[in-house]
């Protein structure tokens, strides 16, 4: 499929190292379904995100030192005495909240366009797992500036580990220590800089091959390579570059404008970014009056406080995240968007997205009696809309899908 | 023997032994991996006995001591506090010390400690790991209205009494654990020896 020079500087290189054809493949002959909507940024964005995240963090550990002692105080020297320490931090303490804002929009999109449905249900797995290690990753970033939130959410998230058959002695192991301590500190550094991010990097080069394998699903959940013209390209498909990547930058300007916002204007977020306790050094003597974990992990906190049993409330937090993995099998309907969806499957979905933001905001806020019934109800309608979707994708009365997409530029 | 010479079934016993032994090869070098996150020697000879003076502790007051980078709490309880316990019974999960984890011998009684009237805990909840609250007040609280006096866990609002002993309704399983403690002198508490000095 691809033309190759074997003449010039190209040719010299193409014919050892296939630039141009990974290029054509991937890019200017990569066909992506035309109608692509708003929903579509989020993807590219998180990569954006990624770059961002990695780009910061390199220049953050030429400055911050991983041990006890110092930790908290290489913090504050990054912020007070380094040439621009202050903005390279709060891009990455920024860019993390960001992060996580593009990637749950992303699996947003995902779940009303039917983009885990066959024959993408790889490109959902690997997507989970990236979500599942950044999850990991974030954790232990939060850990580093040994803050007061940083200990007691590093020994709250640990000790979920305590319910598993010999828990006493992986808790110590993970730790490395019978507290959290430097021990601890110094093995979240590693995993947090090195680690972790070869994981990310490494599944996010799988979940792309995947997606290129297959192709782009669309609102429409349309196949555009059904329906090809002369020359074999699909009839709704432009390639990627240049529209897409041109169509991208729009997206990405905009992002910016509202990432550098919230950061130079917002950089704390209200406390739902960077925790007011956590600018006060780690004491292991003393837990803060209100624990929460910042806003992206406050959905399954939110879970794991609603019941009033240990296991089986670790046990509802870890489900709710492995729902996620079966998605592409819990779905039975015959068509992937919801525009051709039922109602139930179209209310469900926006019942959902409610649900997520609610238990996201219980995680964040103290468990009063009212508030953990409210969880409760919430957490419930979590499950539901997963366990139940077998049944109602099934039994609802779909719409016929066109044969080409709608809409489109 | 196939038409070639190969021995396909030779093939695959080697395959299967060279993988075999591949695998046990990889299996020995985890060790080191897995092994280097137990704790260190450090660690474990950092856990030397805290000596607690404990004369100035008035009654319902509680002191924090550290203990193994652990909080340990030592509160002098009153007369109508002790008396008060045995009727918290109904509500709490375990009022027997049947978990035996959560107590030396020494502790396993009605009081859960040495002398009546000084408790030493551990201030880790046995739910996830933060340290209790102490409310000492007899008050309706926030969050019971038949308070007794006692320790709120503000991570998951865990409730124990002036025993430590864990209220039904709360995430937590187990009491509050009692650490190995003894008396140096009438006002002296050693946290980490169980034996009698004085």
């Amino acid at each position: 499929m691809s033309t190759k020079q074997s003449n010039g500087f190209m040719g010299w290189i193409d014919d050892r190292l296939p630039v141009t054809q990974t290029y054509e493949k991937h890019m200017s002959k990569y066909y992506a379904p035309k109608n692509f909507n708003f929903w579509y940024f989020f993807g590219v964005l998180s990569m954006l995100m990624l770059v961002n995240q990695i780009l910061s963090g390199i220049w953050l550990t030429m400055n911050f030192v991983p041990s006890q002692e110092a930790a908290f105080a290489s913090v504050e020297y990054i912020m007070r005495d380094v040439p621009y320490g202050w903005i390279i931090r709060y891009m990455h303490s920024t860019g993390a909240t960001f992060f996580f804002i593009a990637v749950y929009l992303h699996m947003m999109r995902a779940l009303m366009y039917g983009s885990y449905q066959k024959p993408r249900e790889l490109i959902w797995l690997f997507g989970m797992f990236i979500y599942l290690a950044l999850m990991a990753e974030a954790f232990m970033g939060y850990v580093l500036p040994w803050g007061q939130m940083s200990y007691w959410g590093a020994q709250v998230i640990i000790s979920l580990f305590s319910v598993l058959p010999y828990g006493n002695e992986l808790t110590e192991w993970i730790r490395g220590d019978f507290l959290i301590s430097g021990a601890t500190l110094n093995r979240f550094f590693a995993l947090h800089v090195v680690a972790v991010p070869l994981v990310i990097v490494m599944l996010v080069v799988l979940h792309l091959l995947a997606l290129h394998e297959v192709g782009s699903n669309n609102p429409d959940g349309v196949d555009i390579k059904k329906l090809k013209d002369e020359n074999g390209k699909p009839l709704d498909g432009v390639p990627f570059h240049p529209y897409y990547t041109v169509h991208d930058m729009v997206g990405i300007v905009v992002f910016l404008m509202v990432f550098c916002t919230v950061m130079f204007f917002f950089p704390e977020g209200g406390g739902f970014m960077l925790e007011y306790a956590n600018f006060e050094p780690a004491n292991g003597l003393k837990t803060p009056a209100h624990i929460a974990p910042v806003w992206y992990f406050g959905c399954f906190y939110a879970i794991l406080r609603a019941v009033p049993d240990k296991v089986f409330g670790v046990i509802g937090m870890a489900g709710a995240i492995a729902v996620l993995f079966v998605l592409p099998w819990l779905d039975r309907s015959p068509v992937r968007s919801w525009r051709y969806k039922g109602w139930i499957s179209k209310i469900f979905i926006i019942v959902f997205a409610f649900d997520f933001v609610l238990l996201t905001w219980l995680g964040t806020q103290p468990a009063t009696e009212k508030l953990t019934l409210v969880a409760q109800v919430a957490s419930v309608i979590y499950f539901a809309f997963f366990l139940l979707m077998p049944f109602y994708t099934r039994m609802e009365k779909t719409k016929p899908v066109p044969e080409r997409v709608t809409g489109g530029h | 023997m196939s038409q070639d010479g190969v021995n396909k079934g030779r093939r695959t016993l080697l395959l299967g032994v060279t993988s075999g032994l591949g695998a046990v090869g990889a299996g020995f070098v985890a060790v080191p991996f897995v092994g280097s996150w137990n704790p260190s020697e450090k660690a474990k000879a950092a856990g030397a006995p805290a000596k607690v003076d404990i004369s100035k502790l008035e009654p319902g007051a509680i002191l924090i001591a550290e203990w193994r980078g652990k909080p340990v709490y030592i509160v002098r309880r009153s007369e109508e506090t002790l008396a008060n316990l045995p009727s918290l019974a109904g509500r709490l999960k375990d009022p027997e010390n049947s978990n035996k984890a959560q107590q030396p011998a020494y502790a396993d009684n009605v009081n859960r400690s040495r002398k009546p009237e000084i408790l030493v805990l551990l201030g880790v909840c046995t739910h996830l790991g933060c340290a209790p609250k102490y409310f000492a007040e007899v008050k309706p609280e926030p969050f019971d209205a038949q308070w007794q006096g006692g320790w709120f866990c503000p991570c998951h609002g865990s409730r124990f009494d002036l025993s430590g002993r864990v209220f039904v309704g709360s995430p937590a399983a187990a009491n509050l654990e009692v650490p190995p403690y003894s008396f140096e002198s009438e006002n002296v508490l050693v946290v980490g020896v169980d034996e009698e000095h004085a």
